[in-house]
């Protein structure tokens, strides 16, 4: 047995060190440490309630929406409003532009470099995929990063920029629409769905949606040659690499349920391990057993969870909680969503690999495609001249919880105000799921067990499958610990 | 010139910010100017240890080092140890890293607000005693010490925001690669003065309700939101109005306040951020460069003088007015 510890890791977003028992060339066991602490919990403590706003989206920069969608669900809940549709459309309209772009990022910048590293140089894909994803110098990048930045034009529009907007109130968008600005929203939309269509799927948007299993999806891919499309591209690597059986989770998949109209979401929540189950956020508990956080007696439900960090803890080896859902490890992020919200296609791919590297990135795309056609419902429903916002008056005394889907999976803030000030305020991030430390019960987190069985052959420095596992979780670091 | 991309206590919004920049190709820009990407955390391939053997060929002098980019307050914390951060894979901590790669380093840039003064990551108790660069917020010295000059003779260029323009760090680093970014050019707090020496308030589309002080009196109002909701834009050194954001954003085009995310100790306003202190029903922070007494008659002179459209739009989330039509020419 020996120990080989892997840092810094990059093109996650933030700091990462991975710790791995190997024998005989495989990982028998994993460690993973989140070694940035910052105390967004701490700093808030005492703060005036809706200034939440303006410190949670700073927590992250890739996630930045998505924390100012929690934080304004945990004041809406607090002090009990009703949004107008409107609101939750725009709300649902950024938040989506902030995912589908983050899906983006992971798979042509973070993601898919990797398979054009030179320890790859002998496969037959090489050439190709190093000549469209190699890092930096890659022609997809040319292509991809301003189709995005055009897409965040959406951004601008609704938000005044991204990351760090304050439009995202709790009674809705502080950013009113306007008939014409309709249109330009429509024309953004209709301009990224073109790119979408030509350059990642080569095939309609619908087409890739409707894809229902995964021998379906071995024939999309057979039926079309690798040049034509990068997800075409990706499927073959994926298969000749046989990403399908590598990096398998716990098969136990989280979704909060995300992009809701009223109480009505477009993607369900609830927890699938073969069976659909409710979520009730009562259900949750951090552990911090291994964490660098003085112990309280037993894991806590975050309303009643505390922050306070301890370095010199024996045992702890990471910053990062450790959430669980009915004291049970989950996944989280786009594949989970998917297969909570019954997909066929991802469903079909739980079922066959309980979650793999491949299943992951194809949730992630499946995903693009599925969302921008709800993002051009939303468009189309906007009201000019009805309201977008309710106003909001501060209880003295209240709580509550926000839920949302980011990009990489389920986030919680709860919420706890006394006196008229934040007394407690818990945040659960999607890589808390994904990437926590062992529980008292000494259970490993979901990427930790998912890295038990990936080769790290002798005298390879970069591990290259632990490093195409880690990435399939399209980990963020700094939502991670906060 | 080559340039090294670090991140530590912040939440790598800047750099995704700069992601978002409308040319067409950044990094090929860069290269024309003269300035190559020898690692970033985002963007390059090496990872682990190919990682900390640059690094290492850095600080060892085996390897020079034009550019230094931190993004991320610099985290002293606990103790002075820096512990809050100990860089992936070394066991050592990241403000110790800064410390021996900065003095390698020509150049030396703070890109956003945390890198700069400390920013958010230094809110509340400051939890981690979150530093700056080369300020800890309005105060010299920060990490690497008051005195501090790179090998090229500058202190520390402190592109700040939160986050920065993409256009303020792509500005800055070609005119580090064109040779043209001397001393001068920095304001009071190491800021590149090409955006500095404006303010949020100059190009504000809510100008004419600020004229009239037809101010907004909750979200999603159209009026001014200086009076009510806490809007630094008179006050805040920046060029977010007339270089948008996003395509033609900003944030008082979003619909709320500015926030003054460029100024040292932002993150700490004494007072609720979306509510504007007043004494008297008088404004604190009034704009700079104005007197109050001037200011105050001027308001009242102008409030006074509201025409009824602009009255009636400011606390609507829409046009309910439209401007009369009138014959402009002479004919």
């Amino acid at each position: 047995m020996s120990r080989v510890v892997l840092g810094p890791f990059n093109r996650v977003e933030g700091d990462l060190e991975v710790t791995l028992d190997v024998d005989d060339g495989r990982v028998r066991s994993a460690r993973v440490n989140s070694p940035l602490y910052r105390g967004f919990e701490q700093i808030l403590r005492g703060k005036h309630p809706f200034d939440a706003m303006v410190f949670v989206p700073r927590i992250c920069g890739i996630c930045s929406v998505s924390q100012s969608v929690a934080s304004a669900l945990a004041l809406r809940d607090a002090l009990q409003l009703e949004v107008p549709p409107n609101g939750d459309r725009v709300t649902n309209l950024l938040l989506a532009c902030e995912n589908v772009a983050d899906h983006l990022t992971h798979f042509y910048l973070f993601f898919m470099p990797d398979f054009a590293r030179a320890a790859y140089a002998g496969e037959a894909w090489h050439a190709a995929v190093k000549a469209r994803f190699e890092a930096v110098s890659g022609r997809a990048r040319v292509s991809m990063l301003p189709a995005r930045a055009r897409f965040m034009h959406l951004m601008g529009l609704l938000g005044g920029k991204w990351p760090h907007t304050l439009s995202l109130q709790p009674g809705g968008s502080a950013r009113a629409v306007s008939g014409a600005e309709v249109i330009r929203l429509f024309a953004i939309l209709r301009e990224f769905r073109g790119w979408l269509e030509r350059e990642l799927f080569g095939d309609a948007l619908e087409a890739v949606a409707a894809i229902d299993s995964a021998a379906n999806l071995a024939r999309w891919a057979a039926a079309r040659s690798p040049a034509s499309s990068d997800f075409a591209c990706f499927l073959e690597v994926a298969d000749a690499l046989g990403l399908a059986a590598l990096g398998r989770g716990t098969g136990r998949f989280l979704s909060v349920g995300t992009y809701r109209i009223g109480d009505a979401p477009a993607y369900a929540g609830g927890v699938w391990d073969g069976a659909l189950r409710p979520f009730r956020h009562e259900d949750v508990v951090e552990d911090i057993t291994s964490s660098w956080m003085m112990a309280p007696s037993a894991p806590a439900h975050p309303w009643a969870g505390d922050t306070e960090p301890d370095m010199d803890k024996d045992g702890a080896y990471s910053w990062c909680k450790a959430p669980r859902w009915q004291g049970q490890v989950v996944e989280c992020g786009a594949l989970a969503r998917q297969v909570v919200d019954g997909h066929p296609l991802a469903r079909s791919l739980a079922a066959v690999d309980g979650g793999s590297v491949s299943s992951r990135v194809v949730g992630r795309l499946l995903e693009i495609a599925r969302t921008v056609i709800a993002m051009e419902t939303w468009i189309r429903e906007i009201r000019p001249g009805e309201p977008f916002c309710q106003r909001a008056d501060l209880p003295e005394e209240a709580r509550g919880v926000g839920l949302v889907e980011a990009a990489r999976g389920a986030l919680g803030h709860w919420l706890v105000i006394r006196k008229g000030r934040i007394a407690n305020y818990q945040i659960i991030a999607p890589t808390t799921w994904n990437f926590s430390p062992r529980d008292q019960a000494g259970t490993p987190g979901a990427l930790e067990q998912a890295l038990v069985g990936a080769a790290v052959p002798a005298g390879e420095g970069g591990a290259l499958q632990v490093q195409h596992v880690v990435r399939s979780f399209d980990p963020c670091m700094v939502c991670t610990v906060h | 010139m080559n340039l090294l991309w670090l991140q530590s206590g912040g939440c790598g919004g800047c750099t995704m910010s700069l992601l978002c920049t409308d040319a067409q190709d950044f990094v090929g820009l860069l290269a024309d100017a003269g300035v190559d990407l020898l690692w970033h955390p985002s963007l390059s391939e090496q990872s682990g240890q190919e990682v900390i053997d640059l690094l290492t060929a850095i600080e060892s002098g085996v390897r020079p080092l034009d550019i230094l980019c931190v993004e991320g307050s610099l985290l002293t914390g606990p103790h002075g140890s820096g512990r809050f951060h100990l860089l992936g894979g070394t066991g050592r901590a990241m403000i110790e890293w800064v410390r021996a790669l900065a003095a390698r380093a020509r150049h030396v840039v703070a890109v956003g607000t945390c890198a700069a003064y400390g920013g958010v990551t230094a809110g509340g108790f400051n939890p981690t005693d979150a530093v700056g660069l080369q300020f800890d917020e309005r105060q010299r010295g920060g990490l690497l010490g008051a005195d501090f000059r790179a090998a090229g003779g500058l202190p520390v260029i402190n592109v700040a925001g939160c986050p920065t323009h993409p256009g303020w760090v792509l500005d800055t680093l070609l005119a580090l690669g064109l040779g043209s970014l001397a001393e001068g050019d920095l304001d009071e707090f190491g800021r590149p003065r090409f955006y500095a020496d404006q303010l949020v308030h100059h190009g504000c589309s809510r100008n004419e309700f600020y004229e009239f002080k037809a101010s907004a009196e909750k979200a999603s109002d159209l009026g001014c939101l200086m009076e009510h909701m806490g809007c630094k834009g008179t006050q805040a050194h920046a060029d977010c109005n007339l270089r948008p954001w996003n395509g033609q954003g900003s944030c008082t085009r979003g619909g709320y306040a500015c926030i003054s995310c460029t100024e040292p100790g932002f993150e700490e306003p004494g007072h609720p951020f979306a509510e504007t202190p007043k004494v008297g029903g008088i404004p604190i922070g009034l704009p700079t460069d104005m007197p109050k007494a001037w200011f105050v008659a001027l308001a009242a002179l102008s409030k006074s003088a509201t025409p009824k459209r602009v009255r009636a739009n400011a606390t609507e989330d829409h046009t309910v007015v439209t401007p009369a039509s009138r014959k402009t020419g002479l004919k």
